[in-house]
């Protein structure tokens, strides 16, 4: 008889572990992000199958090539466009953008924005750590006020995006905002996105202890959490406009919009069937295209 | 490996009366296509605004992205996703687009690009022909790696190549250009489609290996990598790093080498295979005429005029431009005094022939900054020049 005294920790089987030791610094947020993602996946009993994560370039881009699912390292930016072809053409798969916010709202921004606008079903996780970090720490869309970079050694001066207003605006039917202090929360919130059909997006505020902090006298990966703690407001369907960061301060989490719009696949089966009537063939009704068996389909 | 025929869907068998850009989108749906990510630009966008219209009814998808950057991942997300799939272009578009080749050629994605070529640098002629991206396509994502392009010269050619290059890119898992121009893509003619049944088809090669004993970008003996789409359960990994048999990132010089070398020699080691020209009346010639696309039509009335001289001129028409079929050429060079090479640009595909031939016979170059075609009286003078 074998008894497990350690137990097999139940994040284990969503991971890589071959790839282990990751890539990420002591003290950064992204892997405690990544345990909250597979959390939510234990808890949502998503099919696992037809789950794919697609990630940007950064830091936080690595987290595809961590996840034991189809998962999808892309170009700088492009996380987005390449899961709305993934997502297209075949409807049936669940389809997580994992990137960072150098990723998503600076090279990636317009993608971002119009994937919102046209509310694309994507769930889309972004770990804000305020910075470019793989790259060394050079200034972000996202660093607030004034702080040393590597590309800003006399502090920033241009303004930051606030992302949940940003992404209310282009029109996502989910927004939320957490730190990675607030685990159960983030999971539960990631849980909740991933039951809403359409463009949902998470911001995950997390340190980044190497080059934001070091350079900004910080303190370390413990200290943000203490920040993040001390600092946080739980404000539940605050205004987005109002929870802009800034680089000391109040921190505004919470889930902020959960509404209702008609998805980009589902408005684009009812307008084609409106227009075309029985002429109309659904994308999913045939497969025939990469050669396997034909099924049956009529002009 | 199996090819088999084309879905009889979508398939408009018959004689047409259409513009090299419709017959293209027909090629591409012939060939098996369901989805297109699009960003307009001219004298590419006919080919879009056809599928279009014609998605809807035969289970396809059409998105018009926000930009070319966009169009051209997308596509490939869809093509992970399982179908086929494409996207087409244009010079300033065309620019924009050349990470994402090297995305696909890392990722050996397999992929059509339709670039209907225009004057330029940058915004240029818009409305006006060339033939000035064909180093672009060649060379213009970083790093090294290979491609195909091909090169048709009527509506007949964009509906026939269209097809080829789908099934190409499903052989070798490479992004496969088609190299229109403005003229090939406005030009109307006579377009015959036929029976669904006789036009062959490349499926997707996807494995039957279990999930234990697959490996992504294990090559078969062709250098080439069987594929498995999202939602198999085979939990893939595709990344654009240096990556090992698994899909893994692995950042080492051994692994780079046997990776980037791999991606280069699946091509190279079949370039006779792929290879597509037309040849006329090269044995006994003094000089040789080589051009492709539009301007090889042109080059046609250049040579029956020096023919009706009494000059012995033969005629080589690339319609495979990349990879480069340096050996036939070299062949040529052997016998020939001159091959003389006029393209809508100010010497591109002339380097290479001029490398082919390696010093056997001169090379003389027709150059045109584009805007129109060639005068054929400019071919004719290179021809006498060759000769005298």
């Amino acid at each position: 008889m074998s008894t497990t005294l350690v137990p097999i920790n139940p994040v284990e089987p969503f991971l890589r572990t071959e790839r282990m030791p990751h890539i990420w610094c002591p003290g950064c947020g992204i892997g405690t992000t990544v345990n909250c993602f597979t959390r939510a996946l234990i808890d949502s009993k998503v099919d696992l199958k037809n789950l794919a994560v697609v990630s940007g370039i950064g830091c936080t881009g690595r987290v595809a090539g961590y996840t034991n699912l189809d998962s999808f390292h892309t170009t700088h930016g492009r996380a987005i466009p390449f899961a709305t072809g993934l997502k297209l053409a075949n409807p049936k798969l669940n389809v997580v953008v994992y990137s960072g916010d150098g990723d998503l709202f600076a090279i990636g921004g317009n993608h971002l924005i119009h994937a919102a606008r046209r509310n694309v079903d994507l769930k889309v996780i972004c770990v804000n750590n305020l910075i470019y970090a793989m790259t060394g720490g050079q200034t972000a869309p996202t660093t607030p006020g004034n702080v040393v970079t590597s590309t800003s050694p006399y502090g920033t001066y241009d303004p930051a995006f606030n992302l949940p207003y940003l992404v209310e605006a282009a029109g996502a039917v989910y927004v939320a905002r957490w730190t990675t202090f607030h685990v159960r929360q983030l999971a539960k919130s990631m849980q909740e996105m991933f039951a809403k059909k359409g463009f949902g997006f998470i911001e995950v505020l997390s340190p980044c202890p190497t080059l934001y902090q070091r350079r900004n006298k910080m303190g370390d990966g413990l200290d943000a959490m203490k920040d993040y703690k001390r600092n946080s407001k739980i404000r539940p369907g605050c205004p987005t406009s109002e929870v802009g960061l800034v680089k000391e301060g109040e921190i505004i989490v919470g889930k902020f919009v959960d509404r209702e719009r008609p998805e980009f696949m589902d408005m684009m089966k009812a307008h084609l069937s409106q227009s075309l009537g029985e002429k109309y063939v659904q994308p999913n009704e045939c497969e025939s295209a990469c050669g396997e068996e034909v099924p049956q389909c009529s002009l | 490996m199996p090819t088999t025929t084309a879905d009889p869907v979508g398939v408009l068998t018959g004689s047409h009366f259409i513009d090299g850009d419709h017959a293209a989108c027909e090629g591409a749906i012939a060939a098996g296509a369901r989805f297109s990510s699009g960003y307009p630009i001219t004298p590419s966008t006919e080919i879009v605004e056809r599928f279009s219209q014609r998605a809807p009814v035969i289970g396809g998808v059409f998105i018009q992205m926000e930009d070319e950057l966009a169009a051209s991942i997308t596509l490939q997300g869809a093509v992970w996703a399982g179908v086929k799939a494409f996207t087409v272009t244009s010079g300033p578009g065309f620019s924009l687009m050349m990470e994402h080749i090297g995305y696909a050629a890392m990722t050996e994605t397999p992929c059509v690009f339709f670039d209907v070529q225009r004057g330029g640098p940058s915004t240029g002629l818009p409305t006006l022909a060339a033939q000035a991206d064909m180093m672009q396509v060649r060379w213009g994502s970083h790093g090294d790696y290979d491609i195909i392009a091909l090169c048709p010269n009527s509506p007949q050619e964009c509906f026939d190549l269209a097809i080829k290059a789908f099934n190409l890119s499903e052989q070798y898992r490479v992004p496969v250009f088609v190299m229109m121009d403005e003229v090939v893509g406005h030009m109307t003619e006579k377009v015959v489609i036929p029976p669904a049944d006789q036009i062959e088809v490349e499926p997707r090669h996807f494995t039957t290996k279990s999930k234990e004993e697959f490996l992504l970008f294990k090559p078969d003996e062709n250098g080439v990598p069987e594929m498995a789409k999202a939602g198999d359960g085979y939990n893939i990994h595709v990344t654009g790093l240096t990556h090992d048999e698994r899909g893994y990132p692995n950042m080492t010089p051994p692994i780079q080498d046997k990776l980037v070398k791999r991606l280069l020699s699946k091509i190279r080691n079949n370039a006779e295979k792929i290879w597509l020209f037309e040849e006329d009346a090269i044995d006994g010639a003094d000089v040789v005429v080589v051009s492709y696309g539009i301007t090889s039509r042109v080059a046609q009335r250049a040579i029956d005029m020096a023919r009706a001289e009494g000059i012995k001129v033969g005629k080589f028409r690339l319609i495979t431009a990349w990879p480069f079929p340096d050996k036939p050429i070299r062949a040529i060079a052997e016998k020939v005094k001159a091959l003389v090479v006029p393209e809508l640009n100010l010497g591109q595909m002339v380097r290479e022939v001029e490398r082919a031939a390696n010093g056997r016979c001169k090379t003389i170059p027709v150059s045109h900054a584009g805007g129109s075609v060639h005068r054929p009286e400019d071919i004719l003078a290179a021809i006498r020049e060759a000769v005298r």
